[in-house]
């Protein structure tokens, strides 16, 4: 297969079969919770599909069942229930293959704090079977430049702060090409300086033709990056689809403002207007197809004096927290 | 290419963090002292003080001694428990600090993982008693003569074949620790709380030292993971005598492999949340 460097927006996922990243058919986890107490669900009956290509922003309060799922793709936890395709090859079976191919931020980074940076890399390339160690030295060393930490590459992981510790995670990440890479919550830590040049590495890797799961509790996160997005709630998949699906499921909303809001809601409704609601000098519709200046000419017709008109563009955040009961930003 | 090229990478790089941490650094200092701190108080002492362990005398005939005396000292106690916080930080030390999950998904197989860290931790038994024994027989040269030496059996036998007889000591001492370690190893992989694997590891050689140390419990004695470990005074007859060094070899693999097992078994399905 080949790829052409296309900006995010316009990628279509494919439909064909194996042309997935990622796959998971009915997906469940039940941790055992003790020997008196039934388990939790922590992750239940997951349909997640990240067409190749895409960058995939799998959002989702924190406990929504996130990182249980990603844990399951990558075969560090075996599911209760469903099966995982990874690249096309069944996990946990074929990890061994899948895996090289695979670049991945679980749960926060993890190094030895005695190590340096640039050791800590080392090792893990040394337990990579598939990695040539003639090249190690100057693949450790790219991996480094590109998040940035050239400068620190000698210093010990336990002097490094928390974004420092984020970007290493990412760039062990990148110690090979991949083909598929699965950051939770890359963005942890890291100030707003940080989380903007994670963001641009994120994008920049996917124009190169990297498939990207992100994991997220924010939304602001993702939105300008992801093709796709999936939503996670209470351990279900709630939504996923491309981004421009999510916002057309977001429909607009018309505001009017005046003094008489019976009457107002009440010409709304003669035009066909749906879901009009009335709060305190106040009618909010859902637009539907209407066209809004015809409305606000049939209001004004109606003598209806009309104070304010406007018309609120789908908006994200409404849509996510309508799908979860609850803000992304919880953890503050 | 040098000696060390030969090993596997991922084998070699688990060397240098396990022989590169101060905490292992420093027991292998605490063993590494021991012969010294035994040769220079023979020395020191006056000639009728000498007595104590049966070799404790024979150093001053021949420095070797120091060697045997020391791994003697430090095979109650200093040897196990350094053998247990190797052993017991193998895999709990990386699910504590989360690289567990790093190694596995690079990815490394698991049992792969299992068998290098084993690796790892029989090194680091050989290593440790070696440099006791190493250091020994350094220390014990230079400060005594290298005479003849009168073994248990009576007969006398010159440097070349007491140094021999202390090498095969040192790698049967070797043996009975990879077997500690083995035990080390398969409690690591129950719990994600390094600290605790080491001191289960060590007490269970050491309650394993004090059942054995109990007459009336003689029936399970020859099970015991440390009955075996003194078995060696049998290399200082004429001739050598096998027998219960072979049965010591016996156990020690038998422990290995009932032990590396279930670490495994444990191990291979086991979910990684730390």
């Amino acid at each position: 297969m080949t790829r052409t460097a296309a900006a995010p927006d316009v990628r279509r996922p494919s439909t064909a079969d194996g042309d997935e990243a990622v796959r998971t058919s009915g997906l469940s986890k039940r941790f055992r919770s003790g020997p008196f107490r039934a388990g939790q669900l922590a992750v239940d009956g997951l349909d997640l599909v990240v067409p190749r290509g895409s960058v995939y922003g799998f959002l989702g309060p924190n406990g929504s069942g996130k990182t249980t799922t990603i844990r399951m793709l990558l075969g560090l936890i075996s599911p209760t229930a469903g099966g995982v395709t990874l690249l096309g090859r069944p996990i946990p079976r074929d990890a061994a293959a899948v895996l090289p191919r695979v670049g991945a931020l679980v749960e926060g980074p993890a190094f030895h704090p005695q190590l340096s940076g640039w050791r800590n890399l080392a090792r893990l390339d040394a337990a990579d079977r598939s990695a040539d160690p003639r090249t190690t030295a100057a693949r450790i060393g790219a991996a480094l430049e590109r998040v940035g930490l050239t400068a620190a590459a000698g210093k010990r992981y336990r002097a490094y702060s928390l974004g420092m510790r984020q970007r290493l995670g990412i760039a062990a990440t990148l110690l090979r090409p991949r083909e598929l890479l699965v950051l939770d919550e890359p963005t942890n830590g890291l100030d707003p300086q940080g989380t903007r040049e994670v963001r641009s590495l994120v994008a920049s890797l996917a124009r190169d033709g990297t498939t990207v799961l992100l994991s997220s509790h924010l939304l602001s996160e993702v939105d300008q990056i992801c093709t796709h997005v999936g939503v996670m709630n209470a351990g279900r998949l709630v939504s996923q689809g491309t981004l421009t699906e999510l916002r057309a499921a977001a429909a607009p909303r018309v505001h009017v403002r005046t003094t008489a809001p019976g009457e107002a809601a009440a010409v709304l409704r003669r035009a066909g207007v749906t879901a009009v609601t009335v709060h305190s000098g106040e009618v909010v519709a859902d637009l539907g197809g209407h066209a809004p200046e015809a409305l606000l000419r049939g209001l004004v017709l109606a003598d209806v004096p009309v104070r304010e008109f406007r018309v609120d563009a789908a908006d994200l955040e409404d849509v996510f927290v309508g799908l979860t009961g609850e803000g992304f930003d919880v953890s503050g | 290419m040098s000696a060390a090229d030969l090993l596997p990478r991922f084998w070699r790089s688990e060397l240098r963090l396990v022989f590169g941490r101060l905490r292992n650094l420093a027991a292998l200092g605490v063993l590494g002292a021991v012969p010294v701190l035994i040769a220079v108080a023979v020395r020191l002492s006056r000639p009728e003080d000498a007595q104590g362990p049966a070799f404790l005398s024979s150093i001053t005939d021949n420095g070797l001694f120091v060697s045997l005396t020391a791994m003697t000292a430090v095979l109650p106690l200093f040897l196990p428990l350094a053998v247990a916080v190797v052993s017991g930080d193998a895999i709990a030390g990386e699910s504590d600090l989360g690289t567990l999950r790093y190694l596995l998904t690079v990815p490394v197989r698991r049992t792969r993982l299992l068998v290098v860290k084993y690796a790892t931790v029989v090194t680091f038994c050989f290593a440790a008693t070696l440099l006791v024994g190493l250091v020994g027989a350094a220390v014990g040269l230079a400060l005594f003569r290298a005479g003849r030496v009168t073994l248990l059996s009576g007969t006398t036998i010159g440097t070349p074949a007491a140094a021999l007889r202390i090498l095969l000591i040192g790698l049967y001492i070797g043996v009975c620790m990879a077997a500690l370690g083995a035990v080390g190893l398969f409690v690591s992989t129950l719990t994600r709380y390094p600290v605790a694997a080491m001191a289960a590891t060590a007490m269970l050689a050491v309650t394993s030292e004090v059942l054995d140390a109990v007459p009336q419990l003689h029936a399970i004695h020859p099970y015991l993971l440390s009955h075996w470990w003194l078995a060696y005074g049998d290399l200082l007859r004429d001739p050598m005598s096998f027998l219960s060094v072979g049965q010591g070899l016996v156990s020690a693999a038998a422990y290995i492999a009932v032990f590396g097992t279930l670490a495994w078994a444990r191990f291979g399905g086991r979910d990684i949340s730390g």
